[in-house]
């Protein structure tokens, strides 16, 4: 693997590697652009993975504290750790569950088509769906979903079948095992799912894609890729004219580094993204790097989520099989006779029993909290992902009371629910009681809205600098060698787990790249 | 927990300092049977005297009543408790202060009257805190995954694709068209 000089201005650097990190280091090195890929995690291999739920947390989350306030139901459940995302190298494709849904073209239009929603800061994306669509087959090419292009659809689990058969009893037709970034069949060098569970304890048999094992060594492959693990960046240096110069971090021993660069990707996790520029102020950026317009950390989405729990008088050992392989699509659309704007995804979903009353249930004790885990064989699962509202004032700032270990202020998420949301939230509820209620179930439960896993809209694009963080295509209105890679840049949420877009718009942004490298305006 | 632990459970000499411990006999029959090299186990208390121990189960099994599940399970719990306030003196007396709050005869007093004391400290720290550190530990461990039938990782052992998922009868079969075939 090459070293590249600190004084080497001619490289790209790019901060995490994640989803949109990952990614983007693989499209770079392979078309011959040298890259220094700063991850704050250090390297596993899946040999690595613990398969004890407790130790796997440990291993692969990040643990960094945070502070945060609101109405949102995490500032109750989860006071500590507001969101659950991975430190280490691969970033949160490590642990997610690989959903690979589509957002809808309705999505996209958010504003045009919820129209003027009070409280909101609803807007269209600055992109047209086609296009996204367009990027959306590149990326599932690259990933290998199932049902699409040829990838066969996961069979049925026992959790899905009392899933599909109590959402057909309701009249649901949209009904199928998900579209999941886990190969039914060997496929790129990596084998076929074993249904193990644990997807989010990191994949043993590499089936579920993740950038750990598919574009970083590819990247390193190239021998463009510079990949320095354990290194923390704390700050994005600009020069006189404005441009990114240089990107400060701590390295594996704590040492404080300044890597030159030619252009910057950040690719942090939405959290972390808005946290790094709000770290970057400068006298020319008093409010934050890129952040004129003053939307740095505004804007946060997370996703409405829910566990719904049927308890059944039969067995169903929901745990065995691949944990979101099922998805009811039919309230993915816009019909306001709801009571809300947006749409929800009802997923497929089982715990572990060590999580499952962590992070599953509504807070409680005594004999109505045992009674669902006494029936922990019985219980058929789903969980809620719907949209969520963004409001400029559910946002990420620097925290005034904690600090890192580096002595930085922590992130400090705001974040309350709007009249929207919990109508939308209490539908899905609803919803889904009906489907368990309908083939026979005894009791349903529903858990308060758990900890985010899905972090949005902190830097979102627009066409308009005045309006948004990014142009179109991620690439900062301000700083025109600084590009946002990761979900920070989505205007807003759709009901779609962001890993897909992510990926889309990060591969599409490459492409971007190097045309304007090649015209000399990067 | 490993299996190492649990057998530890039977190493009177493996903590220095003995204040009390907690006994019990593992059910003939029981699937932990297969576990321990004997059924009578015993865990040692560093900081908590035996009737602390007891109050503390007690509070455990009020907390998350499971009637079949073995009495080891929730000694964990109290092991657990028990270590953190050897931690320091401070979590000790915060430990022991919260164990007087629930009265002299509570490890006796009947399930209706142990949830009406907790009810009234429910807001407490102490409380919080038995309660959190139970969810952690009493379904963590073989002697829970037996009991409730978790299967835990299958990843040793070829996944569950041969082992099980797709094995629910009692539903109909869903269309292929809908699913995906078993891999070949």
């Amino acid at each position: 693997m090459p070293k590249f000089d600190y004084t080497d201005d001619s490289v790209a650097v790019i901060v995490g590697s994640g989803a949109g990190g990952g990614t983007m280091a693989h499209e770079l090195t392979r078309r011959g652009i040298k890259v220094v890929l700063l991850e704050a995690g250090g390297r596993l291999t899946p040999a690595d993975f613990s398969q004890d739920p407790g130790v796997a947390f440990g291993q692969l989350t990040w643990l960094d504290p945070r502070t945060q306030s609101g109405t949102w139901d995490a500032a109750k459940t989860s006071p500590n750790m507001p969101a659950w995302h991975c430190k280490t190298l691969g970033g949160t494709t490590v642990h997610w569950t690989a959903a690979t849904p589509r957002l809808q073209r309705y999505e996209m239009q958010a504003r045009s088509t919820y129209g003027d929603v009070p409280g909101t800061s609803l807007v269209d994306w600055p992109m047209d769906h086609d296009e996204l669509k367009r990027w959306y087959v590149v990326a599932e090419k690259r990933m290998g979903v199932t049902r699409r292009h040829g990838m066969p659809g996961m069979p049925a689990c026992n959790n899905f079948k009392v899933m599909h058969a109590g959402a057909k009893k309701i009249g649901y037709k949209r009904v199928h095992t998900n579209y999941l970034a886990i190969n039914t069949k060997a496929r790129d060098d990596r084998g076929g799912c074993i249904q193990q569970g644990f997807c989010s304890q990191g994949c043993k048999t590499a089936a579920k894609w993740s950038t750990l094992y598919t574009e970083i060594p590819r990247a390193e492959a190239t021998g463009n890729l510079d990949l320095r693990t354990r290194s923390f960046v704390t700050r994005i240096e600009h020069d006189a004219t404005g441009r990114a110069s240089a990107v400060i971090y701590r390295d594996a021993n704590g040492q404080e580094q300044r890597q030159k660069a030619r252009f910057v990707c950040v690719a942090g996790n939405a959290i972390e993204t808005a946290r790094l520029l709000l770290l970057s102020e400068s006298a020319r950026f008093p409010k934050g790097l890129a952040n004129g317009s003053d939307q740095v950390g505004r804007n946060y989405c997370h996703h409405l989520t829910s566990f719904i729990w049927g308890v059944f008088d039969k067995p169903i050992y929901a745990w065995r099989g691949a944990t979101l392989a099922g998805v009811v699509e039919d309230e993915n659309i816009y019909n306001p006779s709801r009571g809300f704007v947006g749409g929800y995804h009802l997923e497929l979903v089982a715990l572990d029993l060590p999580t499952l009353p962590l992070v599953g249930m509504p807070y409680g004790w005594g004999r109505d909290f045992t009674d669902l885990i006494d029936n922990y064989r019985n219980l058929a699962g789903m969980l809620i992902n719907g949209e969520d509202m963004p409001q400029s004032t559910n946002r990420i700032t620097l925290s005034t009371t904690a600090k890192d270990a580096n002595g930085l202020p922590v992130a400090h998420i705001h974040c309350d629910d709007h009249a929207n949301d919990i109508a939308l939230r209490n539908h899905a509820r609803q919803q889904g009681t009906k489907m368990y209620e309908a083939i026979g179930a005894r009791k349903v439960v529903t858990s308060p809205g758990s900890v985010a896993t899905h972090q949005m809209g902190t830097a979102r694009m627009s066409k308009d600098p005045a309006t948004g963080v990014t142009n179109p295509h991620g690439r900062a209105h301000e700083v025109p060698n600084l590009f946002l890679s990761d979900g920070s840049v989505l205007p807003t949420p759709g009901a779609a787990n962001p890993t897909l877009t992510i990926v889309s718009l990060a591969l599409r942004q490459a492409e971007h790249i190097v045309k304007e490298m090649s015209a000399g305006r990067v | 927990m490993s299996e190492e632990q649990i057998v530890s459970f039977n190493r009177r000499s493996f903590m220095k300092t003995v204040t009390g411990a907690i006994t019990g006999v593992i059910a003939v029959g029981s699937p932990l049977a297969a576990l321990v090299p004997s059924r009578a186990w015993a865990v040692d208390l560093g900081a908590l005297t035996d009737a602390q121990g007891a109050a503390l189960l007690a509070m455990i099994r009020t907390i998350a009543p499971h009637d079949a599940l073995d009495p080891a399970a929730y000694a964990l719990v109290v092991a657990a408790l028990d270590k953190d306030a050897s931690g320091s003196p401070a979590a000790k007396t915060e430990m022991l202060a919260g164990i007087a709050s629930l009265g002299v005869d509570f490890a006796t007093a009947s399930e209706a009257t142990r949830v009406t004391t907790l009810k009234s400290i429910e807001a407490s720290a102490f409380f919080q805190g038995v309660r959190v550190k139970t969810l952690l530990v009493l379904y963590n461990n073989p002697i829970a995954f037996a009991h409730f039938g978790y299967e835990g990782e299958a990843f040793s052992k070829g996944g569950y694709l041969f082992r099980g998922f797709n094995d629910l009868k009692w539903l109909p079969e869903v269309p292929l068209a809908d699913s995906g075939p078993m891999p070949v």
